[in-house]
């Protein structure tokens, strides 16, 4: 019987086309894939995206930059503060305000609280994907207390629009550090057991070691960055490569894998949720004094009881909100970490009170095309995997 | 030697001295403007430089000047490289009727997904692209929604009172 | 630990009741039983798709509402949860979904995007969810709450407490059916 099997080669009728998405329950957002099944192998896949697209840069156009904000909140919905902060940081730049230090820090802490609650979401739905869903239920909590948090500081849970261009609109206030310090206390002993469900689950590692690979050099060529690309071996780091926001005053270390498979992209994203811990505790032990927001007032909304009892401050207002700031000509392109990798945004100024053009550099727009290569050859159940490990979100993707 | 914008600039220059139209230098990242004709050879040249090694496309984007009659489309280039942390920026323009320009997906996987992109928003003409089609919007799409002329709503809205909104 | 007292019957419907018996009409006990066990599918694009997972997990828990089962099939699945934007390329497969369910079918417009387009007033994007199939429950917010989604499912219960059983079949319902293109 398996002689005969061997004489039957695959020819092109016996393949079956199987589609993943756009609604499939595993692929945890809108993406076609269609692929092309030799029984469970996959042979060829192909991606459809764009059911979400929105247009934000159409829209960025028509919108002043203080309006832009909270667009970029809807881009990585899991950790929307990174956008918020690196959209203020790149119009910062144009208008070559510098903040004061207590900005930095505030942000940084933000920042890596946002970078953990979208790692935590990656790693669990890593755990759902290959059958354990107790890690998830167990983390989820903590990510409320995230929430919890970004609710202290700025009101909103998920899309935050945290901050301002210029700093911040508040001050972190006591609850608000007193929710800080808790946390990480408490997070990393909960965090422990998370990891102790899963890093050396045997179950969990066979199901993840060695799939969905990638190498260093195609990683480099299909344009990857962020942990997917430190899971291939190349520890590149927009933190540290071009530091903003003062991380030059941080000591953290990058973690890198060996394999570039969707265990070291766990394993990777665990790490760096350890050392973001370090790096919030290290910037709220030594938060500076002085102001949240720098001294630009025809840039920054100035706080609202000064607006209601300050003339000045509210001439401010009205000047900013209906746009008449002066916004130098010129380009500026600035990249910063996100969750995901490089998030980049490219900004052309040509003097009004909206861009020209902003392009938004989509880390996951740009890797999520190399998903036909890595799953080439493997099977079914591996491409969901591969494709959760990816942390692919939808916002990000289609824009 | 210490590998900078002027040395990067200065090694452009010495092969590509005629296609290098203007340049200038905004907040540290070397912006070039390149004829549009020599793109692949430049960014090739440059993926091989053994100083440079220009190995990472960090982005290409569309750009839609409807004043500057003649160059109305730019392509937008990011290039990085990782091993100098240096990165570049070049730019390439072309008229309405006359969106061509070389694909560079041969050269860099990332670029796939970014020239259709841009052909999506803009229309441009990556020849040489192995599947140039729409990537975000429906394929049914008969105009390329970036350009300037174009409205941001498609006027479906019918719960927006625009009295209120000063219009 | 949970007290017994703390585990809550549902307030039974108006009947009549006596000694080991009780008696109401059939709508109100079968709507009941279904309000109190939908199979909910979430079509989770983007942000709400998120809180959607919070509202899913242990500190709001969903499953309080008789909601524990998720449905990825269409065809078991009771309600509709549209959570996101939905973009002009992906209405067609919120209809194709809507249409794979079986009666009694409902649907609730999850999120500012999914209500009306919410800040997405753009050529990409569907101008509310209710163009393509027929919205019972709207929720607002961008992304709203999981209070507020959780408050939206009980909006549902309560439509479907007091849904008659012969509504599927009235004129009015499939005069509407038949605005949407659907037979």
């Amino acid at each position: 019987m398996s002689q005969e099997l061997e004489t039957i080669k695959p020819n092109e009728k016996d393949f079956n086309i199987l589609n993943l998405g756009p609604t499939h329950p595993a692929t945890h957002g809108v993406f076609q894939n269609v692929l092309k099944m030799d029984g469970e192998i996959i042979h060829d896949s192909e991606s459809t995206i764009g059911y979400i697209h929105r247009a934000f840069e159409k829209i960025a156009e028509h919108r002043p930059y203080y309006q832009i904000t909270p667009l970029t909140d809807r881009l990585n919905y899991c950790s929307s503060p990174i956008n918020n902060m690196g959209w203020h940081m790149t119009v910062e730049k144009l208008l070559g305000v510098q903040t004061p230090k207590r900005v930095d820090y505030m942000r940084i802490i933000i920042m890596e609280l946002a970078r953990i609650s979208d790692h935590i979401v990656c790693n669990s739905v890593i755990g759902v994907d290959a059958g354990a869903l107790t890690g998830f239920t167990y983390i989820f909590q903590w990510r409320e207390k995230i929430y919890d948090i970004y609710e202290e500081i700025c009101g909103a849970r998920l899309t935050t629009n945290i901050g301002r261009i210029g700093g911040m609109e508040r001050d972190f206030n006591k609850e608000c550090i007193k929710k800080i310090r808790s946390f990480l206390n408490d997070f990393p002993k909960a965090f422990a057991e998370f990891s102790s469900l899963l890093e050396r689950n045997r179950i969990f590692m066979d199901r993840v070691i060695n799939v969905g690979k990638i190498s260093a050099e195609r990683a480099l060529n299909y344009g990857f960055t962020g942990p997917n690309l430190r899971a291939a071996g190349v520890d590149y780091d927009v933190r540290v490569m071009n530091p903003y926001c003062s991380y030059q005053d941080f000591d953290f270390i990058i973690p890198v894998g060996t394999n570039g498979d969707t265990y070291d992209r766990f394993m990777v994203r665990q790490q760096e949720i350890l050392e973001s811990l370090k790096i919030i505790k290290n910037a709220l032990d030594n938060l500076p004094e002085g102001k949240f927001f720098a001294d630009v007032p025809e840039f920054f909304l100035p706080p609202k009881d000064e607006v209601y009892n300050n003339m000045e401050a509210l001439i401010w207002h009205f000047k900013i909100v209906m746009g008449e700031a002066d916004v130098p000509v010129g380009e500026v392109y600035h990249a910063v970490e996100g969750g995901n990798g490089e998030l980049g945004f490219y900004l052309v100024s040509d003097g009004g009170r909206a861009p020209f053009r902003l392009h938004f550099r989509r880390p996951c727009f740009i890797y999520y095309q190399a998903f036909p290569e890595m799953v080439k050859g493997s099977m079914l159940s591996d491409a969901i995997i591969t494709l959760s490990s990816m942390n692919v979100i939808a916002g990000e993707l289609d824009a | 030697m210490e590998i900078n914008n002027s040395y990067l600039l200065a090694e452009i220059k010495t092969k590509f001295e005629s296609d290098v139209i203007n340049c200038d230098e905004q907040f540290g990242l070397l912006s070039v403007e390149l004829s549009r004709t020599k793109i692949l050879e430049l960014l090739e040249y440059l993926f091989q430089h053994s100083d440079l090694q220009m190995q990472f496309l960090t982005d290409i984007c569309g750009v839609h000047y409807p004043q500057k009659s003649g160059n109305e489309f730019g392509v937008v280039y990011h290039l990085h490289s990782l091993i100098n942390n240096i990165r570049l920026r070049i730019k390439c323009f072309m008229p309405t009727d006359d969106t061509n320009i070389q694909s560079v997906s041969n050269l860099f996987s990332a670029a796939n997904w970014m020239e259709r992109e841009t052909f999506d928003f803009y229309g441009i003409n990556f020849t040489g692209h192995p599947n140039l089609k729409r990537i975000l919007n429906v394929d049914e799409m008969d105009y390329f929604p970036m350009r300037k002329e174009y409205p941001l709503e498609d006027g479906t809205r019918t719960d927006k009172d625009d009295t209120y909104f000063g219009r | 630990m949970s007290n017994v007292q703390d585990i809550q019957l549902k307030k039974a419907p108006p009947g009549l009741e006596g000694s080991g018996f009780f008696a109401t009409k059939l709508e109100q006990a079968i709507g009941l039983a279904r309000a109190n066990s939908i199979w909910p599918l979430p079509f989770a694009t983007s942000c709400c798709g998120i809180e959607f997972m919070a509202t899913m997990a242990s500190n709001y828990d969903l499953a309080r509402f008789g909601s524990e089962r998720l449905s990825f099939s269409p065809r078991q699945a009771d309600l509709l949860m549209v959570m996101g934007t939905i973009a002009k390329k992906m209405g067609p497969v919120v209809k194709q979904v809507y249409l794979q369910m079986a009666e009694p079918r409902w649907v609730i417009a999850v999120g500012a995007c999914a209500s009306s387009g919410g800040i997405f007033d753009t050529y990409s994007v569907l101008q509310g969810i209710d163009k393509v199939v027929p919205v019972d429950v709207y929720v607002p917010g961008c992304p709203p709450r999981p209070e507020q989604i959780i408050d939206g499912i009980i909006k549902i219960q309560e439509l479907i407490k007091n849904e008659s059983l012969r509504r599927r079949n009235s004129i009015k319902y499939k005069e509407l059916l038949a605005s949407y293109g659907i037979q």
